[in-house]
């Protein structure tokens, strides 16, 4: 009987041991999360505002959009919505162009790509890659390579009048082949990564830049 | 009292140097050979490892009256991940771009060997103020065998230290060395001289 007792003693304490733990660790994880949850909000958002601007280099004021129910983008303030739209002004209030998150299959793992859309000259104006886990000194060159983002400075995304669709698909060349402004020179040493984000790209000409286009006065500065 | 004095500097050299858990103990291994890549990656890894350690050491002697023997490695886990958490709020508090190239490493520090091994063999059996000494010395040993890593493979894998260009343009830079692969290189050829500089102090 004194056994049993002397057992379920030792029970009692380990069980208070480890509730008292649980508790002080508790504790510590909830104050530095309330501590740290103001200033990671704001770099974040910074980030991405940061991105943004890099994407639509006219931009001096940016709004973001989110699609209703019916499929129209309407006014929204969630500029951290991955499916939300950002539209950028220029200083007169001009719709200079959206921005918009692509995904990609890398060589590594998904590729998350902002890229900047102007409808006036139905042409991508800027990529920012925003999370990649490409081979460092190989694929990640996708993120620096100076020649590579040049090609998405004036990157051509005719529709065709009609049927809203690419009237030259987007394509993926190998290196110092490119003639036409629809085609992106590959990175030499880093194809698969480079096909990716032109894969990535064209994925979106098909399907969102036709109703992005279509809706294009929806983006109007109200 | 200089009995006691001489301890308390051994509590905290040793881990630095006569028991340097990268070069000598050889724990830890995992977030020594992938986020060495850059001395930038590797100093901040280091120092969040070593927060850490004094963080878990300090907390784990103080409580070790009250923990019961059984769940004792339970208890240990529960106070590293704690501190691995707050770590992390601060590492992304402090820079979103560092978060993101250290990764799920910062999280992978609750399963660091030399972690639960101090926990173990150290603060479970001596004061608060000896356990956050030697989690300290620890904590800096790692640092800086993570900081001679990512020195010598940024350098040779990147041309450059903490991202200023520092080899001339006309470098070609070993890729291989910011690969996984270049962290064994690096780790061994470190290792190898260490226990060369061993071997002679031994024969003298």
């Amino acid at each position: 009987m004194v056994k049993v007792d002397q057992s379920k003693q030792e029970e009692n304490k380990m069980l208070v041991a480890m509730t008292l733990i649980g508790g002080i660790c508790a504790f510590f994880i909830v104050s530095a999360y309330l501590l740290t949850l103001p200033r990671i909000e704001k770099l974040k958002l910074q980030a991405r505002q940061a991105a943004i601007y890099r994407v639509l280099p006219e931009a001096a004021e940016i709004q973001s959009f989110t699609k209703n129910k019916e499929g129209i983008y309407t006014i929204s303030e969630d500029l951290k919505n991955e499916e939300s739209i950002v539209a950028g002004y220029d200083e007169s209030g001009k719709l200079v162009g959206v921005a918009a998150i692509a995904n990609a299959k890398g060589y590594a793992d998904n590729i998350k790509v902002l890229y900047g859309y102007s409808m006036e000259n139905q042409s991508i104006i800027g990529i920012y890659v925003l999370e990649s886990k490409e081979t460092p000194g190989l694929g990640d060159r996708i993120e620096k390579d100076s020649a590579f983002q040049a090609n998405f400075n004036s990157l051509n995304v005719y529709l065709d009048s009609i049927t809203l669709l690419p009237l030259h698909p987007i394509s993926v060349v190998k290196k110092g082949t490119k003639k036409n402004n629809w085609e992106i020179d590959a990175i030499t040493g880093a194809t698969i990564s480079s096909r990716a984000i032109g894969d990535a790209l064209l994925h979106e000409s098909k399907v969102r830049i036709p109703i992005i286009f279509s809706q294009s006065h929806n983006f109007k500065k109200p | 009292m200089i009995q006691s004095q001489a301890n308390i500097s051994k509590d905290f050299i040793k881990g630095i140097w006569k028991e340097n858990p990268v070069f000598v103990q050889v724990l830890g291994m995992c977030p020594v050979l992938a986020v060495s890549n850059t001395a930038l990656n590797a100093l901040s890894m280091g120092l969040a490892t070593a927060f850490v350690l004094v963080m878990s050491n300090s907390m784990i002697s103080g409580l070790r009256k009250v923990i019961p023997k059984q769940v004792r490695i339970a208890s240990y886990i529960l106070i590293i991940a704690t501190f691995v958490t707050v770590a992390d709020y601060a590492i992304q508090a402090i820079s979103v771009s560092l978060h993101k190239s250290l990764g799920a490493f910062i999280s992978l520090i609750v399963v660091n060997c030399l972690i639960l091994s101090r926990a173990e063999a150290f603060a479970s059996s001596h004061t608060v103020f000896r356990s956050a000494l030697d989690g300290l010395g620890m904590g800096l040993g790692f640092a800086l065998g993570l900081f001679c890593l990512g020195v010598f493979r940024e350098i040779l894998g990147n041309g450059s230290l903490f991202g200023y260009q520092i080899l001339p343009g006309s470098f070609q830079p070993w890729i291989i060395m910011i690969l996984p692969a270049g962290g064994f290189f690096t780790l061994a050829i470190l290792l190898m001289f260490i226990a060369s500089f061993k071997m002679k102090t031994l024969s003298k």
